[in-house]
């Protein structure tokens, strides 16, 4: 699989702080990269130096071949943008937004205008195309801008939080777009803190934290690498005192939720032979038993929490 | 293979253009109709104007290059300070940045669309004077100044919004206005250069104003300070100035507004 984005030792400082300290990543073509990370962290700046918007300080970044400092006309043509906030022109109406963009695409009119239409149906925005957006809800903002992203039928799309405060409909909506548009083979850059929309849409990960990438990989590889997370649920049919089961080898932290006890192991199959032979000894029934990996959101918590505290 | 590369320039440059002009036609839509630009490209000068000549005893003749002067200046410097304010609050600018526009396109799309407002507004008073009856002795002189004006004032306004990088539309607006407004105090809109004491013939002559208002009294009167080759001249030298430094001047500030 071919590179759409190639990010090498990128790094933007303002004043004294340092926003993206020398990263370097790369996302595939035609894959869903979910760029995650705390307020803060770096995940804005990054992707305004993607798009172009700013320049970094050291460091390149190259987008389908095209490096954005040395060739941003090239780069900024096959990108579709959907921004954290949104940036229609309210005192135009959506059709004129759209045609706007289009134009600022060099798209041709006839295709255009068929385009803006098919997009605008597609949105469920057809019926409101001659109203100004000043009058739009933040649902229909965000659907505008994902049509405005697409007028130029783009090859890479970046979303800066694309769901972010949407009612469910329109966030389901979006969501559907976007894996519809991979499916096509767009590469799509997602930035999100919604971890169970990174966990169902994207192929890889990377978290960002201070500045720097904490760790970069598919959700399932980085849930299965965070060993310390993994965890075995039990229940015994009556109650016991949680210390006696602290004694066992290999559990760090035990957690006690309503009538189920949670043990965190580096060893889940060891941890298990041993609440066994527990529950032997002490003559007690297992009513339930689950072996749990851990969630994205305990990973990016434990992740950036240990950088944090590093 | 030097003709290939040259072509190729010509295309980026023309597709650049285009893109400019998308850029002006949304500010005209977007920018003309709004409140501070209505009053201080339009009904402000007006009225400064009227304050100026009622009650005294002037010809038509004599009103019509202080009028076009004023027209021409303050409808072309109207909106242009305000744009890159207004669109860096609604983070509009940051949409135009990311798009495969280059950033003097983007600027010279706001320079066109104060031109064309200017161009366009100056001749309701062209059109009023030949109506009642004011003879134009040279309009292709007037007509050249007109552009050449019209462009180097819609260069200026924007060159305006430069500095500081805000996005509070009301402090460029008052401060353009602290340098607009001595311009057209000094520029012989209200009293001909050659009745000006000498160090204000001085000032005069560093204001681009001043050398348009001398070819509209040259245009219909047949009199002007300087020859019509040096105002015509000097309008060009401002014109391409105020351009290429408002060009410049925010590419270099443009990264402030996204910091």
């Amino acid at each position: 699989m071919s590179v759409a984005v190639v990010v090498h030792n990128l790094m933007k400082r303002y004043g004294d702080i340092i926003a993206v300290d020398h990263i370097s990543f790369e996302v595939k073509q035609a894959e869903i990269f979910g760029f995650l990370g705390p307020n803060g962290a770096g995940k804005t700046t990054t992707i305004r130096i993607l798009t172009g918007i700013i320049k970094p300080d050291e460091g390149t970044a190259t987008i389908m071949e095209h490096d954005i400092g040395k060739e941003p006309l090239q780069a900024k043509q096959i990108m579709g943008i959907v921004p954290e906030m949104s940036n229609a022109y309210i005192d135009l109406s959506a059709w004129n937004n759209l045609m706007l963009i289009g134009e600022l695409y060099g798209v041709p009119k006839k295709q255009r205008i068929e385009r803006a239409n098919k997009l605008l149906e597609r949105f469920g925005l057809y019926d409101r195309k001659d109203q100004l957006v000043r009058g739009f809800s933040k649902g229909m903002k965000q659907r505008l801008i994902l049509c405005m992203a697409l007028i130029n039928e783009p090859a890479i799309l970046f979303l800066d939080e694309p769901t972010s405060g949407l009612d469910v409909e329109s966030a389901k909506m979006i969501r559907e777009i976007i894996m519809e548009l991979n499916s096509a083979g767009a590469t799509v850059f997602l930035t999100t803190h919604n971890m169970e929309e990174a966990n169902k849409l994207c192929d890889r990960i990377a978290i960002i934290n201070h500045g720097m990438i904490a760790a970069i990989d598919t959700p399932e590889n980085l849930r299965m690498k965070s060993s310390s997370l993994q965890s075995i649920e039990v229940s015994f049919d009556h109650s016991l005192n949680t210390n006696n089961l602290a004694k066992i080898p290999c559990v760090k932290q035990i957690e006690k939720m309503g009538d189920k006890i949670k043990l965190y192991t580096s060893d889940p199959g060891e941890t298990l032979n041993c609440i066994m032979d527990y529950a032997r000894s002490h003559n007690m029934r297992i009513i339930t038993l689950n072996t749990l990996a851990p969630s994205l959101e305990e990973v990016f918590l434990k992740l950036t929490q240990t950088k944090r505290e590093g | 293979m030097r003709d290939d590369q040259a072509m190729q320039s010509i295309n980026i440059f023309w597709e650049q253009l285009k893109r400019s002009f998308a850029i002006a036609k949304k500010d005209i839509r977007i920018y003309y109709s709004k409140g501070p630009v209505v009053v201080f490209g339009l009904i402000f000068p007006l009225f400064l104007f009227l304050a100026f000549t009622i009650g005294r005893n002037l010809s038509a003749r004599e009103l019509f290059p202080g009028l076009i002067g004023m027209t021409v200046f303050f409808t072309a410097t109207s909106v242009g300070p305000a744009i890159l304010p207004w669109e860096t609050r609604s983070k509009t600018l940051e949409r135009l940045v990311c798009s495969p526009v280059s950033t003097w396109a983007i600027f010279f799309g706001d320079i066109l669309a104060s031109f064309i407002f200017g161009v366009l507004v100056s001749l309701v008073p062209l059109g009023v004077a030949l109506i009642i009856g004011v003879e134009i002795m040279d309009l292709l002189v007037l007509s050249l100044g007109m552009i050449l004006a019209t462009f180097c004032f819609a260069s200026l306004s924007v060159l305006l919004s430069v500095y500081p990088p805000t996005d509070i539309p009301a402090t460029v607006m008052m401060l353009s206005s602290l340098i607009k407004f001595p311009l057209v105090f000094i520029s012989g809109v209200f009293v001909p250069i050659e009745q000006l004491p000498e160090w204000a013939k001085i000032a005069a002559s560093l204001s681009p104003l001043t050398y348009f208002t001398d070819l509209a009294r040259y245009a219909i009167n047949g009199i002007s300070y300087y020859s019509v080759s040096v105002d015509l001249a000097v309008l060009a030298t401002f014109m391409l100035v105020f351009l290429v430094s408002s060009v410049k001047l925010h590419e270099k500030f443009l990264p402030q507004r996204f910091s």
